[in-house]
């Protein structure tokens, strides 16, 4: 049967609710809160600082690191406390999505790190990350040449959804897992794409609509995260 | 000498007070907007990216977040928020973290780590003395930043008006606030000085040496500054930190 | 950078005269706020701030095998994550002494206190029991992890349920309306002394915190009995005089009221 009503009762191009929210993590140089419907990512700021060891320094540009986590009891099954595989290439993605923006080579040798926790868990960590990492940055003072903003797209039963749920990155089909998740990240200014990953079964018209109605969707991101860094008053 | 002696021969004073501070203040003359980085500030020919501003085809794009300052045709954005990057001529204040035999290792608070040389250190030093008597481990100095280089900072004493650091509280703000803690032509740490009758001495990396008569004046210095950092980017800042300055000196 | 040695000597001088920078007075606690219900897939969850610091507990339950010589007891686990995001002080890898010494000195109020009926966690004698765990995320650091700590920790205890179980499995997600079996007049409302030259705070500020030469943490209980005293540890270096634990003993019975105030507000 085709996913043509979503559980919750949203459109197909609309995005759970949104929340941002900077410096709620005052001892860090930047820091930022956000939210898409349940999952709550906070996202902290150190840098540039002193990178050791040495032998990691860049002496043309600074770099930037990202340690994304979550929280033992943001998902349901209790998540042993410590790095974990995923994690790491999360923090890898991260990174890699939000380097486009950033001007590090007036900083050489230093670093600046990220990091992201997972407070609670509801599909679309990483992208709840990622916004909430580029707000820290700008937060922060870090020199960027434009906010980056994720969303996560989905590909169920024959529908392109925006925004998935955790029910709906689970969402079955005659016993078989049938929703592709599709992670997209945005300069959000420039529109163009610093962040895609999909695992599943797509077909190719889906996935280009996807990136249209991830690309679209954006927009709203970009209006929420430039509100939270001038809400700063 | 008495302590009060001592107090009394403010140094900087015998410069003028406005030497050891380099005129970096500016005052706030209206609402600034906030911008965020990428956004569009101007666009056409007719204006020229300045500080952390960038050209980006026919815009001029911020490329940090913080306000925007637009003077005839030159662009900017004042930062808000921000490490301390060491820039040549800034005089700051840093604490000694190691003595090694021809020098003295600094922290000014940045990523960059800053080296006093024995030749660079007021007075006549050899390498024969014990260097730690001069400068102790864990003491606090005014320095002035030579040179900035690859992967280090090279610092000077040998300025006038650098006195020692004794006694007195240091207090921490975020570097991008400094200007307005100095104000225009000092204005506005000298108000502070007048009400508080502190010694003052604001550092371009946003340690300040504050030293009083009594530690609720180092302490009411330390609210004035406090209350600037906190509303920064408000106008008339001035006249309400008098104010607030006022109403708490008015039994004094 | 760590405090100014001057700075640190100013401190001592305005606490000579019993006053602290910040206005308080030397047993005084900034304002304490706690949330609860702030991680939803968490059994129990809490937020506490006290002044700007700010720290996460959660509850989860789980089903084990229990101890070999409390065949039909439940059993609780604490841990302490110190996120690097919390301060510059902290770095990524496995846990610090700080951060262990912290889930050590939480866990032992809780234990001592026999806040927890453990016996009342029993699912199948010497076969299954329900395993609480309460993990401790300090999200930042403004002075005063450890009080703010214990108190999360405690509140996300009050308020956790548990999940439903079914056919000998969880169904986590799945929540029932029954708490945990806590004996209400056991909470440990957990203190730390600072010794700053010859004198005690508490709640300290992180310029305070450096500025200490030692400290000693104490978890109080109060019931129609009277209080109790169920852990104490104290930090190392520096020593204490006999006198000092008096006082603080004297002070932790009088001032942990305002933790009790503060915990009690919560439904």
């Amino acid at each position: 049967m085709a996913y043509t009503k979503r559980f919750d009762g949203r459109k197909a191009d609309e995005m759970r609710e949104i929340e941002a929210k900077v410096g709620v993590v005052p001892r860090a140089d930047g820091s930022a809160m956000f939210r898409f419907g349940d999952t709550v990512a906070i996202a902290a700021v150190y840098g540039p600082r002193h990178l050791h060891p040495q032998f990691l320094q860049n002496p043309r540009t600074g770099i930037i690191r990202c340690h994304y986590d979550m929280i033992s009891f943001s998902v349901t099954d209790r998540k042993r406390p410590g790095p974990a595989r995923r994690s790491q290439e999360i923090s890898d993605v991260t990174a890699r999505s939000l380097e486009p923006v950033l001007l590090l080579s007036q900083f050489p040798n230093t670093v600046i790190d990220v990091f992201i926790n997972i407070v609670q868990a509801d599909a679309g960590t990483r992208c709840a990350g990622i916004n909430a990492a580029s707000l820290a940055l700008a937060h922060a003072g870090i020199p960027m040449t434009d906010l980056v903003g994720a969303i996560s797209v989905g590909a169920l039963g024959g529908s392109v959804v925006v925004d998935l749920t955790k029910e709906e990155e689970d969402y079955e089909e005659d016993g078989e897992k049938a929703a592709t998740d599709i992670p997209m990240a945005f300069t959000l200014r420039d529109k163009k794409v610093s962040l895609l990953q999909l695992d599943g079964r797509v077909k190719p018209e889906h996935l280009k609509e996807a990136l249209e109605v991830g690309r679209k969707a954006s927009e709203k991101i970009y209006e929420i995260q430039k509100t939270a860094l001038r809400g700063l008053k | 000498m008495t302590n009060k002696q001592e107090f009394d021969e403010r140094p900087e004073d015998m410069d003028g007070g406005m030497d050891i501070h380099q005129d970096m203040g500016y005052e706030e003359k209206k609402e600034r907007k906030i911008v965020v980085p990428g956004e569009v500030i101007a666009t056409g020919q007719n204006f020229l990216p300045g500080e952390n501003t960038k050209r980006d085809g026919q815009n001029i794009i911020a490329t940090r977040f913080g306000l925007l300052d637009i003077e005839e045709r030159l662009t900017k954005v004042i930062p808000l928020s921000g490490t301390y990057i060491p820039r040549r001529g800034n005089v700051v204040i840093g604490k000694v973290v190691d003595i090694t035999y021809n020098g003295w290792l600094i922290d000014i608070d940045s990523p960059y780590s800053s080296f006093l040389p024995i030749i660079e250190c007021k007075g006549f030093v050899s390498k024969k003395d014990d260097l730690s008597l001069i400068y102790n481990y864990g003491e606090m100095v005014i320095a002035k930043v030579l040179g900035v280089k690859g992967k280090g900072v090279d610092l000077t004493t040998r300025e006038r008006g650098f006195h020692n650091l004794e006694e007195g509280m240091i207090i921490r703000v975020n570097s991008n606030k400094v200007p307005r803690v100095i104000g225009k032509q000092g204005s506005m740490v000298n108000l502070i000085k007048e009400y508080t009758g502190c010694n003052i001495v604001v550092g371009q990396n946003g340690l300040i040496w504050v030293r009083g008569e009594t530690i609720e004046a180092e302490l009411l210095a330390r609210d004035a500054i406090t209350m600037i950092t906190e509303k920064s980017f408000v106008e008339g800042l001035t006249d309400k930190v008098k104010e607030f300055l006022m109403s708490k000196t008015k039994n004094k | 950078m760590e405090l100014a040695e001057i700075t640190k000597n100013r401190i001592k001088a305005y606490l000579a005269k019993g006053m602290r920078f910040d206005g308080r007075k030397p047993m005084e606690y900034r304002e304490i706020t706690i949330e609860t219900g702030v991680s939803k897939k968490a059994e129990g969850s809490a937020k506490v701030r006290i002044g700007e610091t700010e720290v996460w507990a959660g509850v989860k339950l789980g089903t084990s095998i229990p101890f070999g010589d409390s065949p039909a007891s439940g059993t609780l686990m604490v841990t302490a994550e110190f996120s690097p995001m919390a301060s510059e002080k902290f770095e990524r890898g496995p846990p610090s002494i700080e951060s262990i010494e912290l889930a050590r000195i939480v866990d032992r109020g809780i234990r001592e206190s026999d806040l927890i009926d453990l016996d009342k966690l029993c699912i199948k004698e010497g076969e299954k029991v329900w395993t609480v765990f309460v993990d401790i995320y300090p999200i930042n650091d403004a002075g005063n992890l450890a009080d703010a700590s214990a108190l999360a920790a405690i509140v996300a205890l009050k308020t956790a349920v548990f999940p439903e179980y079914e056919n000998d499995k969880i169904n986590f997600g799945v929540f029932t309306t029954k708490h945990l079996p806590l004996k209400a007049e056991n909470f440990p409302f957990t203190m730390t002394f600072h010794k700053i030259g010859d004198h005690l705070i508490v709640d300290p500020t992180v310029e305070e915190e450096e500025a200490a030469e030692t400290h000693l943490t104490i978890s109080v209980s109060s019931s129609k009995k009277g209080e109790f005293v169920h852990a104490m540890q104290k930090a190392k270096d520096v020593t204490m005089t006999v006198e000092e634990v008096n006082s603080i003993i004297d002070n932790a019975v009088k001032e942990f009221k305002v933790i009790k105030a503060a915990f009690d507000k919560v439904k």
